[in-house]
């Protein structure tokens, strides 16, 4: 695609582990051994079989925003514990972890940047954290993205990723479906395109609320894609789920997202449709 | 009282009934008056029951919040409204018998009132699904609300559900995309809407009819992000641990007035909700009255600045040294 003018460069993955030697990975879904670097100049895209690997939300920064345009904003939230929740370990220790685990106070990451020149509001989540579940704090980042959004009058894109509520903010936590979803209600209302992309895996609250409302849906291959988990489900009906059941393509052929899309031609697909609804 | 025996703080109560109901076959068939004995033995009927539901332990309150001889939705709806007038399916797929709605007067006022539907049988549970809505319930339940819009009336939803059904068709026709389209699109809506949680309100299947300028809570039901069950599965890693997850969740009537997410708890007859349908609905018709002409001194432009207002301040969180949120207030 011609108007895509941006070079590709080789990611810099944040959970790239440090042992010495590790210069090589093995892919989950077919076995292949990946060296390291060829791996991420892919995306994190198995060159065997196509394999998306998860991937941190700095990375999904890296590969959808211009170089060096992405700010970031509300850096410094962070959860509290409104209900001085504890299970085997209290949740303010829970959350210590995994700031010290990911280097990040939350789920997401959120700021403002360019894709293929247009300004974006952006808010991309991080499934290390804690699952990438759902309390205060990822709420109120995603409801400020899409407040910067309708300030601004520019698109809103959010990533998600999440395995759904975060339990130790009992009824906060739900409530964060109602908050970001009245809140994408006023955008639509102002008529601003809201990019939804699903990347595995999103279940739970996250897409049962704003990761379902974009005026258009992607989803990376593969990706687990739901509102009960799949063991709940078998729990329920007591049998086993056929091959593929909520995996992106499963959603693409029963009408629930638009496209799904390849990450390397992830940016490709945002700016353009982004051009077509903006300029 | 048929499964009230799993109930141990009832057992005292139903045995003073098992004496009340004995004195007064004996006084019938010998033609006694035994009116002081019966006095006494209700005055310590209702003295009971006040004090076994004062101080109900979070998962005592769980499971009055599903006592099998609770009122459901349609039992409020007949005793609470007059004159309702039940509509059907969602246009597009299939009724979902676990969402019922329709336009129904309350204090002679049309309101469309839609609620989450329990069957009170084995025979009805199949056709309500146990009160587990399918994508089908939330959209016909966008429907009716859609309607009531159109035509100025207010909407009244009743939260009582184990949550959205968790089976193949539903996540094939899209319960998440149903319920995160219902909370968007009750966030815009030009019309009050008042929710009740009745029983059990449980996730996402009852916030997808609960995004309302008011929440009131039933003073025995619960409202909770997961069922204590579940919750326990996952992080004591047994569902036997569940009386330590309903503590832990804070997800009583009491709990979420004090975390600012219910508005209004509405008091139950004593001995519960099930001890007395009429007292029960009469509760809530008050309430709902009451909120109803609060709310009609807004018009729809304020009705929705302030609905946006209240469900953007939903949490807490830490920025810098300070913590804000207006929902910590308590
Ligand atoms: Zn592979």
């Amino acid at each position: 695609m011609a108007w895509f003018r941006k070079e590709k460069k080789p990611l810099k993955p944040e959970d790239r582990r440090d042992l010495p030697g590790d210069v090589f990975e093995k892919c989950g879904a077919c076995g292949e051994i990946l060296y390291r670097e060829k791996l991420a100049e892919n995306l994190h895209v198995c060159l065997s079989c196509g394999h998306h690997f998860r991937i941190a939300a700095p990375d999904y920064v890296g590969i959808l925003c211009d170089d060096g345009s992405f700010e970031e904003y509300d850096a410094d939230l962070e959860s509290g514990d409104p209900l001085g929740f504890a299970d085997s370990k209290p949740y303010p220790e829970r959350i210590q972890a995994a700031v010290k685990k990911t280097g990040r106070k939350e789920a997401v990451l959120a700021g403002m940047g360019t894709i293929d020149g247009v300004e974006v509001s952006l808010a991309v989540m991080d499934f290390r954290f804690v699952g990438g579940s759902m309390g205060s704090v990822v709420g109120e980042k995603i409801a400020r993205a899409a407040r910067r959004a309708e300030e601004r009058n520019v698109p809103l894109i959010v990533v998600s990723a999440s395995g759904g509520a975060r339990m130790q903010e009992g009824i906060f936590s739900l409530m964060q479906m109602s908050k970001t979803s009245a809140v994408l209600g006023r955008l639509h209302e102002a008529g601003i395109p809201y990019i939804s992309i699903l990347t595995d895996p999103t279940t739970g609250g996250v897409t049962a609320s704003f990761a379902m409302l974009g005026d258009v849906n992607l989803a990376e291959p593969g990706a687990l894609i739901g509102f009960a988990g799949p063991r709940v489900i078998e729990e329920t009906i007591r049998q086993e789920l056929p091959e593929g059941f909520q995996r992106a393509e499963f959603l693409l052929e029963h009408g629930m997202v638009d496209r799904v899309v390849d990450r390397r031609e992830l940016r490709a697909t945002v700016a353009g449709l982004l051009h077509h609804m903006v300029d | 009282m048929a499964g009230s025996s799993r109930f141990e703080f009832e057992r005292d109560i139903a045995e003073i009934q098992n004496q009340i109901d004995r004195l007064r076959t004996v006084a019938d068939e010998g033609g006694l008056d035994v009116s002081e004995q019966l006095a006494e033995l209700r005055g310590k009927l209702d003295a009971l029951k006040e004090d076994a539901y004062r101080d109900l332990t979070p998962i005592e309150q769980v499971q009055v919040a599903r006592h099998p001889q609770r009122p459901y939705s349609l039992d409020y709806i007949e005793r609470a409204f007059t004159d309702f007038v039940e509509l059907h399916g969602d246009r597009l797929y299939r009724d979902d018998e676990a969402i019922v709605g329709g336009w129904a007067r309350l204090d002679g006022r049309p309101v469309m009132v839609i609620g989450q539907q329990k069957g009170r049988d084995m025979k009805e549970n199949l056709r309500r699904n146990f009160g587990m809505p399918h994508p089908e319930g939330y959209r016909k339940a966008l429907r009716l609300m859609r309607m009531a819009e159109k035509f100025g009336r207010p909407v009244v939803t009743l939260i009582d559900t184990p949550g959205a059904y968790p089976g193949i068709g539903s996540e094939e026709r899209g319960i998440a995309e149903a319920i995160a389209t219902n909370l968007r699109e009750m966030s815009r809506l030009r019309v009050p809407v008042v929710s009740v949680v009745i029983g059990e309100g449980m996730s996402g299947g009852a916030l997808g009819i609960g995004l309302t300028d008011r929440i009131l809570m039933l003073e025995h039901a619960i409202y909770s992000v997961i069922s204590p069950e579940g919750c326990a599965a996952i992080l004591w890693r047994s569902a036997e641990h569940k009386d330590k997850a309903a503590t832990a969740l804070r997800l009583t009537s009491r709990d979420l007035l004090q975390l600012g997410v219910a508005d209004e708890v509405v008091p139950e007859p004593a001995g519960g909700a099930h001890a007395d349908w009429d007292a029960a609905a009469a509760a809530v018709r008050e309430a709902l009255v009451r909120t109803l002409t609060e709310l009609d001194a807004l018009d729809a432009d304020e009705l929705r600045r302030r609905r946006w207002a209240k469900y953007e301040a939903m949490g807490t969180w830490i920025e810098g040294p300070t913590e804000s949120g207006a929902a910590t207030a308590s």
